[in-house]
């Protein structure tokens, strides 16, 4: 049973919300202070994600987000209900709509594309960056990240 | 906090001067000032990131972008950032690699000055 579950519609503007309650969450779990900011980075990082693919593919299905602290660690899932095999931003071949701040069309020229395909891979470089343990896993009904922390021996 | 945009020249070069929140939703915002920018032809730009709260992969994606398009021009886009939170993500990605990143906008400036 997850300590906090949020499920919220697919827009940018709300993936700061999901930032603040998991920070604050992992805070009253006893994450250690210096490991907030990669919880929130992270868990934005794998919110963006989810945000960008259910705009792609399924814009009315809300994303959600369950934070759990059990067996000694914070626990974040992160959970979208695009269709396994869907193009997802940031997958290899993950294209057109592919993420990375710089895929709009508008102000274009030759290079551009090149340049979205990076951009659509450091979201996950940097979830792996920072998580303590990162688990990717495609199920019928969506993908997962799965992202965890340790809790400090006094608060477990 | 949201995002906050300013920027004005300094000998010569473009300081954008960026306060608060970039992700998914703030980050097309500098995107199109970058764009107007270049468009504008100013091709010597420096990012100064230090009021910066919070940097995503999206606002890593839009500086790269910026990058790219100051670069067509044989410009440049340098960053300011001491903040240790920031200049994680940079490491992180590898992206130290791409940006000059200096401690101050007048270190900024002189550096760019002595690779002319």
């Amino acid at each position: 049973m997850a300590t906090v579950e949020l499920s919220f519609t697919a827009l940018p503007a709300h993936v700061r919300t999901a930032r603040l309650v998991a920070t604050a969450v992992a805070r009253r779990s006893g994450v250690d202070e210096s490991l907030l900011d990669e919880v929130r980075l992270a868990v934005g990082e794998a919110c963006s994600r989810a945000v960008e693919g259910h705009q792609l593919y399924c814009p009315a299905e809300p994303v959600r987000l369950a934070l759990t602290d059990q067996a000694g660690r914070f626990e974040v899932e992160v959970t979208d209900t695009c269709a396994p095999g869907a193009r997802w931003p940031g997958s290899p071949g993950g294209g057109e709509g592919a993420r990375g701040g710089d895929s709009n069309p508008a102000g274009s020229h030759p290079g551009e594309e090149a340049y979205s395909r990076i951009g659509a891979g450091l979201g996950i470089a940097v979830i792996e960056g920072l998580a303590d343990d990162v688990q990717i896993s495609e199920t019928s009904a969506g993908t997962s990240i799965r992202m965890s922390w340790p809790l400090p021996e006094a608060v477990r | 906090m949201d995002l906050k945009l300013d920027h004005h020249s300094k000998d010569g070069i473009e300081i954008v001067d960026v306060e608060g929140e970039i992700d998914v939703y703030t980050a097309p915002r500098l995107r199109e000032l970058l764009i107007e920018l270049v468009n504008n032809r100013f091709y010597q730009l420096v990012v100064n990131m230090e009021k910066v709260e919070f940097l995503d992969s999206t606002g890593l994606g839009v500086l790269v972008g910026g990058l790219k398009r100051v670069r067509a021009h044989d410009g440049s886009l340098d960053l300011v950032c001491t903040q240790e939170r920031i200049l994680k993500i940079f490491r992180i990605t590898g992206l130290t690699k791409v940006f000059g990143i200096h401690d101050t906008v007048d270190e900024a400036i002189s550096a760019r000055r002595a690779e002319k």
